[in-house]
């Protein structure tokens, strides 16, 4: 991986720099990020924007990608669709350059000396970060990927993933450029989860700030973030680190690892466990400390993605997958007129006199 | 509750809530103005009183009525008189059946305009010169309990003194007698015009920080807030600290042993013996002036017991922790993790402000940081110290008259209200300067024995939370912040959930628990209390702070966010939940209990 920095290939999670993060895309700087702060992530590298460039230009698909897309009839759907998938098909048949797939190769040889680690291929665009461009989720996660011949076509199909119809159409309507947007793929360890869910530093329904709301439910975190199940919802007080509100949710079905059959898969839970918290208070207060400390490292509020390791014991078995700065909230303008405050005894005075009500 | 249920939506007439059985002719007990007058019905009923059990939890003797009408009468004068609050004037109080009901008296809006200016330049004065004026209060104080403990009443002697003879006094021993008396009463009104005269400010300094980040975090805890301004030496912890650090030096000296077992004579006996036991005796002894006028009640008791005059109790807590520092417990309050716990919620809070609001935080916390040393430590100097030194007085009283043979039992003066006690007083002087025998000993017995019978009857029966109908919302700062009393609250005394397994309170102090139960519903019962416990009261008094280190969680039927009660929670890290309205009815001894001190939520496990 030691690559001069103007031709990095791969980089480790762990090593990357700040000058590094350009080339690493949202997701897989974001990780990197969260390592440099101290976060414990699962081991990974990035295959850099570098190497999707050097293949782009070694392969010679950025002149057929342009003309492709120049050509759709963007209110042609199927037109799109099929023009979308042509450009996919020819990054998918090309030949990475050796280069780029034996560091690819070594580096997924450092995770995994035998192997068969098994690890999630994830797109990590550079647009990705952009507070302003819900853009993170349009291209492809491969989950329980093993061996690095996988890992290298599974790389090559998050590239790919790159110009699915909607991501193309997506960066039409926002006008981004068609062939600027970059793409890194992250290669991480997989995460055996036993449980797993989002934790946002503020209220996403009323922007509190004092507030950090926990989605949660058992095995992997995609069909917390998909919507495919009814999380449990925590709510912790952020300075006092205290737990408002558990709300325990039927929780009908868990996506896990099936490790003979090396593949993540969806089974329903068993009806003891469904109406059970899927995490403990003393985990519930270690994922609202992982999202307050990313707040703090970040200096913006977070939505933060996590997991409960199962291999690993109590205590440093949280692990964080990602963290993004929260979109909604941070975009509002304060519109609210500007208020002044009073001191001293006025204040005092303005308080007796427009009593105030309090909550028990 | 289902649909079908009517809600209620006013609590009943005092005038139709009539004495419990065998407490019939309660109203003697207790002067004119503190009773519901039946030609006052139409104007009494216009008005929502609320018991505060909070301060007087069982009904009180006819002496200790005094504390009632001195307390609340004070409080009302520096709202009315001394400061103008502009839209609040006193709490006017009313006895029933031996408990008291309260109900704020709100100025005309039409007055309100008009008392801004006064109390600008008023309480003003007293913000600008908070520091000194309370170096000045301290003074005040102390010269006040010097007065009261150099009172002296003795036995009327047999003749005049010849002294007072040859020197031409031209007085008898009657007239000082009287005069002691009137001036313990006087110095008694004068403790609680000096409680008062801080305390009504700094609550409204603590409420307008507390408004401030309300409006700023909607949802803020109201623990958040006291945690910010708490303070960290306090003189109403130093009884225990002072406890521990006798503690420690026990066991440092080898005297530990010897004062494990025995009576507190026998122990103190033994450590005398010993090669290092009079150097833990001098320091037992200087410990107790003035730390052991701290009473295990809440000072407006007579019967409350004092460490001073009761040594087993502070011995008994010693025993305790003599055990854990053997076992190589820390027991000293982790002052320096609550500093530092302090600051931290403070600058978090404070980061989550933008410039304006922040400058605003920074101002508003400076002065409630100013005013909260009051607030937490008047109670020592007036209800532990200057109230001990005055019941111990009147004890004192008691017996002389008890002794001459108005009645049986040495503290039964307190059966007798306080303009009685002169009328005994001048009885027994007038007997003795008649040359004849007392009339009081051959009424007193029998009408002390009655007045014991009513108050069996009236403590029997709990309190009635309030009476008739409570306004839409309760928004009067006061009421919400040291009786706990709410709009919620009042809703649920009104409609008590049908759901006995779950209870809901104030959330005074974070924290989440499960344990055993253990119902005290005084403080001689203290001593059951065993390791890991959770407490649940009909309301805590500070001073049962040693017990802290042994129990999980406290659970309270009455109090609010600045309860003692609370405050002595957050500050020993102990979760807790207060105002439950009848946790100490629900829950039994030996019931398994959740408690949430973060949503103040209590859980009947089983």
């Amino acid at each position: 991986m030691g690559m001069s920095a103007a031709n990095t290939l791969t980089l480790s999670f762990a090593t990357a720099h700040n000058a590094d993060f350009p080339r690493l895309g949202g997701k897989c700087a974001s990780l990197a990020r969260m390592i440099a702060a101290g976060v414990n992530v699962p081991a990974g590298y990035a295959v850099t924007t570098d190497a999707y460039a050097l293949h782009l230009q070694n392969t010679g698909l950025t002149k057929k990608i342009t003309d492709l897309i120049a050509s759709i009839n963007v209110d042609n759907i199927d037109d799109e669709e099929r023009k979308s998938q042509e450009i996919r098909d020819a990054i998918i048949a090309s030949p990475m350059p050796p280069r780029v797939e034996a560091e690819i190769r070594a580096a997924y040889a450092a995770l995994s000396p035998n192997n068969d680690l098994p690890v999630a291929v994830r797109s990590s665009a550079t647009a990705e970060d952009m507070p302003d461009a819900s853009f993170a989720g349009q291209q492809d996660t491969y989950l329980w990927v093993v061996g690095a011949d996988d890992v290298v076509t599974k790389v090559k199909a998050c590239w790919a993933s790159l110009f699915n119809a909607r991501a193309i159409s997506y960066r039409v309507k926002n006008q981004l450029g068609q062939i600027d947007v970059l793409m890194a793929v992250g290669v991480q360890k997989m995460i055996n989860a036993a449980a797993a869910g989002v934790a946002m530093t503020l209220d996403p329904v009323t922007g509190d700030r004092t507030k950090i709301v926990i989605d949660s439910s058992f095995g992997l975190v995609e069909p917390v973030v998909s919507g495919e199940v009814t999380p449990d919802n925590f709510v912790v007080e952020k300075v006092l680190l205290e737990i408002l509100k558990r709300q325990i949710s039927d929780k009908d079905h868990e996506l896990v690892a099936d490790r003979a059959a090396r593949k993540t898969v969806t089974r329903p839970i068993e009806f003891a466990r469904r109406n059970l918290p899927s995490l403990t208070d003393a985990q519930i207060i270690a994922v609202a400390r992982l999202a307050k400390s990313l707040e703090r490292s970040f200096g913006c509020p977070q939505d933060v993605e996590w997991a409960i390791d199962a291999d690993l014991p109590d205590g440093e078995n949280l692990v964080a997958l990602q963290s993004r700065p929260e979109t909604v909230w941070s975009q509002k303008k304060n519109t609210a007129a500007k208020q002044s405050y009073s001191l001293g005894i006025e204040g005092v005075l303005g308080t007796l006199m427009a009593p105030i009500q309090t909550k028990s | 509750m289902n649909a079908h249920t009517k809600l209620n939506t006013t609590f009943p007439s005092p005038y139709d809530h009539k004495a419990p059985k065998g407490a019939e002719g309660w109203e003697k007990l207790y002067p004119y103005y503190l009773r519901f007058q039946d030609n006052l019905r139409a104007k009494e009923d216009a008005k929502f009183w609320f018991c505060d059990s909070q301060h007087w939890p069982s009904p009180f003797k006819p002496f200790d009525a005094v504390t009632v009408e001195f307390a609340v009468k004070c409080l009302g004068q520096y709202n009315t008189r001394h400061y103008l609050i502009p839209p609040a004037n006193g709490v006017d109080y009313r006895i029933h059946n031996g408990y008291c009901y309260m109900s704020p008296v709100a100025v005309a809006p039409e007055l309100i305009g008009a008392r801004v200016p006064q109390f600008m330049e008023r309480a003003g004065h007293y913000f600008q010169n908070w520091d000194s004026l309370l170096a000045n209060w301290d003074k005040k104080v102390r010269a006040n309990i010097a007065d009261l403990e150099a009172l002296k009443f003795e036995k009327l002697p047999e003749v005049v003194p010849l002294e007072w003879i040859k020197s031409g006094v031209g007085l008898d021993n009657t007239y000082g007698m009287m005069e002691t008396y009137d001036r313990a009463i006087q110095l008694l009104y004068k403790t609680w015009q000096y409680h008062f005269e801080f305390l009504n400010l700094g609550y409204a300094a603590y409420l307008d920080f507390f408004g401030f980040l309300k409006g700023q975090f909607p949802t803020i805890p109201d623990q958040a807030i006291a945690k910010m301004v708490q303070g960290v030496d306090v003189d109403l912890f130093r009884p225990d600290d002072e406890l521990k650090k006798l503690s420690k030096l026990a066991v440092k000296l080898d005297v530990a042993a010897a004062l494990k077992t025995g009576s507190v004579e026998e122990a103190l006996a033994a450590v005398e013996k010993l090669a290092n036991g009079k150097q833990w005796l001098a320091a037992w002894k200087t410990a107790q002036d003035p730390w052991f006028n701290f009473t295990s009640g809440n000072g407006f008791y007579s019967n409350d017991k004092y460490w001073i005059e009761h040594l087993d109790i502070p011995l008994g807590y010693i025993r305790d922790y003599i055990v854990k520092v053997e076992k190589g417990v820390e027991i000293n309050r982790p002052t320096a993790a609550i500093a530092k716990e302090r600051d931290r919620i403070t600058s978090e809070y404070a980061e989550l402000l933008d410039a304006d609001a922040r400058a605003a935080f920074e101002g508003k916390l400076g002065l409630a940081r100013t005013v909260f040393p009051y607030v937490e430590n008047h109670n020592f100097y007036i209800e532990h110290w200057s109230m001990g030194v005055f019941w111990r007085k009147m004890r004192e009283l008691s017996k002389i008259l008890q002794e001459a043979g108005f009645w049986k039992n040495a503290d039964d003066l307190f059966y007798l209200n306080r303009q009685e006690v002169r009328d005994a007083l001048f009885d027994y002087g007038n007997s003795w300067a008649v040359g004849t025998d007392a009339i009081g000993p051959t009424y007193w017995p029998q009408e002390i024995d009655s007045r014991k019978t009513i108050m069996t009857a009236l403590a029997r029966e709990a309190p009635t939370p309030a009476y008739n109908a409570p306004p839409e919302v309760i928004t009067e700062p006061f009421t919400i912040m040291l009786w706990g009393i709410t709009t919620e609250s009042v809703a649920r005394w009104l409609n008590p959930d049908a759901n006995k397994s779950k209870l809901k309170g104030m959330a005074a102090s974070p924290g989440r628990v499960e344990g055993r139960a253990r119902v005290i519903r005084s403080a001689d019962e203290l001593g059951s209390i065993q390791d890991g416990e959770i407490l649940v009261a009909p309301i805590t008094a500070p001073s049962w702070a040693p017990v802290f280190g042994k129990i999980k969680a406290i659970v309270t039927d009455i109090g609010g966010m600045m309860s003692h009660a609370a405050i002595v929670c957050r500050e020993y890290g102990l979760p807790a939940v207060t105002g439950t309205g009848r946790a100490s009815s629900l829950i039994t001894t030996g019931m398994m209990l959740r408690v949430d001190g973060a949503t103040g939520e209590v859980t009947i496990l089983e």
